[in-house]
């Protein structure tokens, strides 16, 4: 990232109650009462650094980049690839052109499908995804499976809210071109035995796509380790600016697959008789790009980088054990998504009162839950439930947090009782 | 208009209310009280889907007015639904087509009519709005 831009972090020991003072949103209130943010997994706040880089892109660098000659265009595209590295370095990605911008993670998955399934997928070939899925990494798979005749399935799960790898196993066959899963479920926060996944599906020659939306806040994702072959999340779950996401794509695949949008930045030439594209990333990046959103998802990473990946894990599953064990003791409380390895994600319900009930009385207390279906309805389907109450844990919470959330939750169920 | 007659009527007994929990605590208690819907109306056509809950609404004419029941999944929506009911049925569809719906936002209540919370209330006060306009013209 480049230096005029980055605002610099020190390394600094892991320290929730300090990190929390980073966060400007985190001093308001919401009805009367202290901001009590849990719903990260819809999306994250946003640290100073972060709001800084980008205020400063637009006082001092706003420029178009990859055209100009002049000065600030040129700072702007420089500001643009630093952020490419420093997100290449983050994943650990062999290339900063395997790199790709987008708009989010559902924008990630829908090139993928749209891209490698148009030019890849036969009539009869399959592609699996599983019951836990967020719609995002459902639609564009049947979209493009309808087009091309291929056939979608589904990896069945366990009541704990972990996938049936046995029935994985089963699903796997000479068809199978795509595996297409969350790396950490939103609505149950099962983090998934991907590296088993991945292992799997390339034994019969699948490859695999891994929607790491809600994976990259909580652990450190290193894509040459897994030897993933696509990787998508967004910057807005990561501490950086919405309308920015990554898709990290291997060299050799993202050469082979057509363009995905037409329009300036990803052509060499044009004539009205023939189009040649340009190189990696720029073929699949076109038009003008969110670049504030590129540079400010690089500071957001920045700002993560600096803690102790050990130490920000040991937070996160401290308050998860401790917000379980709390909120275990509430009477007709019910956890939904028991898996041994999950993510700072708790999703909930109360028997015979509604998650929208229980959400609406947490905000009058100035409590930030989700409440619904959390975009996966066939995951409630197969719970029977209409949906959950999710609270969703962060590097900034703390167990006073869940302290709160509790109270909170005892008040409610008084009023509703 | 009887209508407003209402509505003012429900912003007044809301002043009453200094504290949150009671205001919540009386429509908790309203939307517990409030009829439900015959069952043989509780089906897809009455379905008004929302993301958080969902409202089935029946409106039917009876002596130039329009009679209305409806039910929520949800305790909260329902006792909003009851207060909706109070105002707007056994009203004249033409004034029901025309009404302003102030009392919603006088009693702090603004939040779940809007589209974000996607309760299904949005839907329902449109759809009794167009019943009450499509009825207007036909009587």
């Amino acid at each position: 990232m480049n230096k005029a831009l980055a605002p610099k972090v020190e390394s600094t020991k892991f320290d929730a109650e300090a990190i929390r003072k980073d966060f400007p949103i985190l001093q308001r209130e919401v009805n009367g009462r202290p901001l009590i943010y849990l719903d990260n997994g819809a999306t994250a706040q946003k640290p100073k650094s972060v709001i800084d880089t980008i205020d400063r892109y637009y006082r001092d660098q706003n420029s178009n980049i990859h055209r100009g000659v002049h000065h600030l265009s040129q700072l702007a595209t420089q500001a643009y690839e630093d952020a490419r590295e420093t997100v290449r370095l983050f994943i650990n990605a062999d290339h900063d052109y395997e790199v790709l911008f987008t708009r989010g993670t559902t924008d990630s998955i829908n090139l993928v499908a749209s891209s490698w399934g148009r030019r890849f997928l036969e009539p009869g070939d399959e592609v699996v995804i599983s019951t836990m899925e967020h719609h995002s990494n459902i639609v564009p798979w049947q979209m493009i499976c309808d087009e091309r005749k291929a056939i979608l399935k589904v990896i069945p799960i366990h009541e704990s809210g972990e996938l049936d790898m046995a029935a994985f196993q089963s699903l796997l066959g000479d068809r199978t071109r795509m595996v297409a899963i969350a790396h950490v479920s939103n609505s149950l926060g099962t983090i998934n035995p991907v590296e088993d996944v991945i292992r799997m599906s390339h034994k019969h020659g699948a490859l695999v796509l891994l929607d790491g939306a809600q994976c990259v806040p909580h652990m450190r994702v290193d894509v040459k380790a897994l030897d993933v072959d696509f990787y998508a999340f967004s910057g807005h779950k990561i501490f950086g600016p919405t309308g920015v996401g990554i898709l990290y794509g291997k060299e050799d695949l993202l050469n082979n697959m057509p363009p995905y949008q037409g329009g300036g930045d990803m052509i060499k030439k044009v004539t009205f008789e023939k189009t040649t594209y340009n190189t990696l990333p720029h073929k699949f990046e076109a038009g003008t790009p969110n670049i504030v959103g590129g540079i400010g998802l690089a500071a957001a990473i920045d700002y993560v980088s600096q803690f102790e990946p050990r130490a920000l894990a040991d937070h996160e599953q401290d308050l998860l054990d401790y917000a379980t064990e709390k909120l275990q003791q509430i009477p007709g409380l019910k956890i939904i998504g028991t898996a041994e390895h999950k993510a700072s994600v708790i999703s909930f319900i109360i028997e015979g009162q509604h998650p929208f009930d229980i959400g609406t009385l947490l905000d009058q207390q100035g409590i930030a839950v989700r409440t619904g279906h959390h975009c996966t309805q066939p995951l409630m389907d197969y719970y029977h439930i209409p949906g959950t109450v999710r609270a969703s844990f962060a590097m900034y919470n703390t167990r006073a947090d869940v302290d709160v959330l509790v109270a909170a939750l005892k008040r409610a169920l008084e009023m509703l009782s | 208009m009887e209508i407003n007659r209402l509505q003012d009527e429900i912003v007044e007994e809301f002043e009453l209310f200094d504290q949150w929990m009671d205001k919540y605590e009386y429509i908790i208690d309203l939307g517990k009280k409030l009829p439900l819907i015959d069952s043989t109306f509780k089906d897809e056509q009455h379905l008004i889907p929302g993301c958080q809950s969902q409202v089935w609404l029946h409106a039917e004419m009876q002596e130039g007015r329009v009679n209305f029941t409806a039910d929520s999944d949800a305790v909260i929506t329902k006792g909003i639904i009851a207060l909706l009911v109070r105002v707007l049925s056994g009203q004249k569809p033409e004034e029901i087509a025309t009404s302003d719906l102030y009392f919603i936002d006088r009693i702090g209540l603004k939040e779940h009519l809007s589209p974000t919370r996607s309760n299904g209330l949005v839907s329902m006060v449109g759809q009794l709005k167009t019943i009450g306009k499509n009825l207007s013209k036909a009587h």
